[in-house]
């Protein structure tokens, strides 16, 4: 018999502590088959930080480096710079990139850092129980925005894909989600894409994935994927905005 | 022996760590320390170093943890607010365990302040900073070649312990040129069980600092703890100056040290038993420089409103016996000034 699903050897036999709908564990899985596609295992190091992916570390058999909060491009780029030949994966949540971090990854990328950065758009903080994130939609309600997000009072939502691909040494940015099946499909093929431009030596590659928080946004895992297809996608539309291969 | 050169603080600082095989520097410039950046930056193409000016102190701290955890020699250099905006790194390598060096250049604060010489960061460095239980070599030298001495020093003592280390250099030191004799050029070791470098014929190392329970997070906490008393037990330094028939020991580090010895000379030259204790490690603190030190008098001599002189009360049997004069940093004593109090001191 042909084995055509496996859990990826990447992951370990611990049990994702994810909430159940969550997003994560799926780009969590994604990134772990490319690695086992690759045979990137041994040249592997991942940057983990501050937020629900906290204890990523537990999951993969790669080497792995917890930040702290919003540091790990930091983290990323004095260990990218000291092993040039290993793909460094920075993984991080909206709260950790967006907010608290904001002046890392921006500067990564001005400095054209050459790692990939997995971002997870939630539009909420999920780890310390549905916040407020700079990404959070306007009028959605979370727990320090009760009445929903004001745009006069706490501005915009920030669309980071679009954003980076500003920056210079941002060498490709792409936002996909993992809402739906082919969408599934389409957030490995971007992932993959920014880890191999890294191992090509090119500058910082990018995938921001929307993400659903079925108990952040206190909505059932099947209505939260309806959510994020119907509202989210409204503000964050998909598509690539650094594209490395109409650049050239 | 080592090259003979005559060096600024700063540049020989930098070229004594290079020398020790410190090939990354990642730096925000800010006065008094900015030469050390600059150092790093010139000799790239011709030393094969990677420098990275980073945006804040805040990404260069975090930075050098990065190359930490990599195993290979790292050191970053800051003063005052800088050094105060890398405070949540050094809580973080602390606890993760990473090797990387640190300077702080310090200058009068609190705040933006001055740039002159002062020591007001002592309780800074020596008494954490950041958040949480923990500790960081303090390395305090006094002169330009013991800064180049200190530096070799801080990066074996960060790699021995798997843990961060400060130097802790002022603005007199760092900006005063002497003669020295530079360290020898060596290749350290890079190879550690417990470093990010891709998991190759190994189990997978993580590195994190993230509790998983109250239980695990208090052991962790322990074996910290337990880390830090052997450090305690084993690397306290000093040095004593004509303590053996001393009835008043002026206690002073760094820059200061140098000002009490000026002082002590002319006071000896007076007739009157002065010693010296210098200490060179600030955490630990030498507290077995003072052990059978109990019928002396201690004068604690500093560049703030007296920070170390806590840890000199702590050290010595009746506290009573322990003085303090400080100026306010960016203005110094003279040695006559010391003197002066030395001579109050010996009069009561």
């Amino acid at each position: 018999m042909k084995v055509i699903y496996k859990r990826p050897p990447v992951l370990t036999e611990a049990y994702f502590k994810y909430c159940g709908g969550c997003g994560h564990g799926i780009v969590n899985k994604l990134i772990a088959e490319i690695i086992e596609e690759k045979n990137w295992l041994e040249k592997t190091i991942i940057v983990w930080p501050i937020g629900c992916s906290v204890y990523a570390d537990q999951y993969f058999n790669t080497d792995s480096i917890c930040a702290l909060h919003g540091r790990a491009p930091a983290l990323g780029t004095g260990i990218k710079r000291a092993l040039p030949e290993n793909l460094v994966i920075v993984y991080q949540g909206d709260g950790d990139l967006v907010s608290e971090g904001f002046s890392e990854i921006m500067h990564s990328a001005i400095r054209g850092e050459k790692f990939s950065v997995v971002f997870i758009n939630n539009a909420i903080y999920g780890m310390t129980g549905g916040q407020m994130a700079p990404t959070t939609l306007l009028d959605q309600k979370t727990t320090t925005s009760p009445y929903g997000r004001k745009e006069e009072e706490s501005g915009a939502p920030v669309n980071m894909a679009e954003l980076i691909s500003q920056i210079k040494g941002c060498y490709y940015s792409e936002r996909v989600a993992v809402n739906t099946p082919q969408n599934i499909l389409a957030t490995k093929r971007a992932i993959k894409k920014a880890f191999e431009y890294q191992m090509e030596g090119k500058g910082l590659s990018f995938v921001e994935v929307l993400s659903p928080c079925p108990t952040g946004w206190k909505m059932k895992p099947t209505k939260a994927l309806e959510w994020l297809g119907a509202e989210m996608m409204k503000i964050y539309p998909l598509g690539v905005f650094k594209n490395p291969e109409v650049a050239k | 022996m080592g090259e003979k050169v005559f060096m600024q603080g700063n540049a020989a600082l930098a070229e004594s760590a290079i020398r020790a095989g410190c090939r990354f520097f990642f730096g925000y410039p800010i006065t008094p320390s900015s030469e050390l950046p600059e150092y790093y930056a010139a000799k790239a193409p011709q030393e094969n170093l990677v420098f990275v000016q980073a945006e804040t102190e805040v990404a260069a701290f975090n930075m050098i943890a990065g190359v930490a955890s990599t195993g290979k020699r790292v050191m970053t250099g800051t003063s005052g607010p800088g050094f105060s905006l890398g405070m949540e790194a050094m809580s973080y390598m602390s606890a993760a365990g990473l090797p990387a060096v640190v300077v702080n250049v310090m200058r009068p604060g609190p705040a933006d302040g001055d740039i002159l010489a002062a020591q007001g960061d002592y309780f800074q460095a020596v008494k954490g900073g950041g958040h949480g239980d923990y500790n960081i070599i303090v390395l305090a030298p006094y002169s330009v070649q013991e800064t180049a001495d200190l530096t070799v020093k801080a990066f074996e003592l960060a790699f021995k312990y798997r843990n961060p280390v400060v130097i802790l250099s002022d603005a007199m030191l760092a900006k005063m040129m002497e003669s020295l004799e530079l360290p020898e050029r060596i290749t350290p070791n890079e190879n550690y069980d417990w470093t990010m470098t891709g998991a190759k014929g190994r189990k997978h190392n993580v590195i994190t600092t993230c509790g998983d329970g109250p239980i695990q997070w208090e052991n962790y906490n322990l074996a910290l703890q337990k880390k830090y008393k052997k450090i305690a037990d084993n690397e306290q330094r000093w040095e004593s100056y004509q303590v053996e028939d001393a009835e008043i020991i002026m206690v002073a580090f760094g820059s200061v040290a140098r000002i009490a010895l000026g002082a002590m000379k002319k006071a000896r030259a007076e007739g009157m038993k002065v010693g010296i204790i210098r200490p060179i490690t600030l955490w630990p603190f030498p507290q077995k420089a003072f052990v059978g030190l109990d019928q002396q008098d201690f004068f604690v001599t500093e560049l703030n409103a007296g920070q170390m002189v806590e840890d000199v009360k702590l050290s010595v049997k009746d506290k009573e016996r322990v003085s303090f004069y400080g100026r306010m940093g960016g203005m110094t004593p003279t040695p006559n000034e010391l003197y002066e109090k030395l001579c109050e001191l010996y009069r009561k």
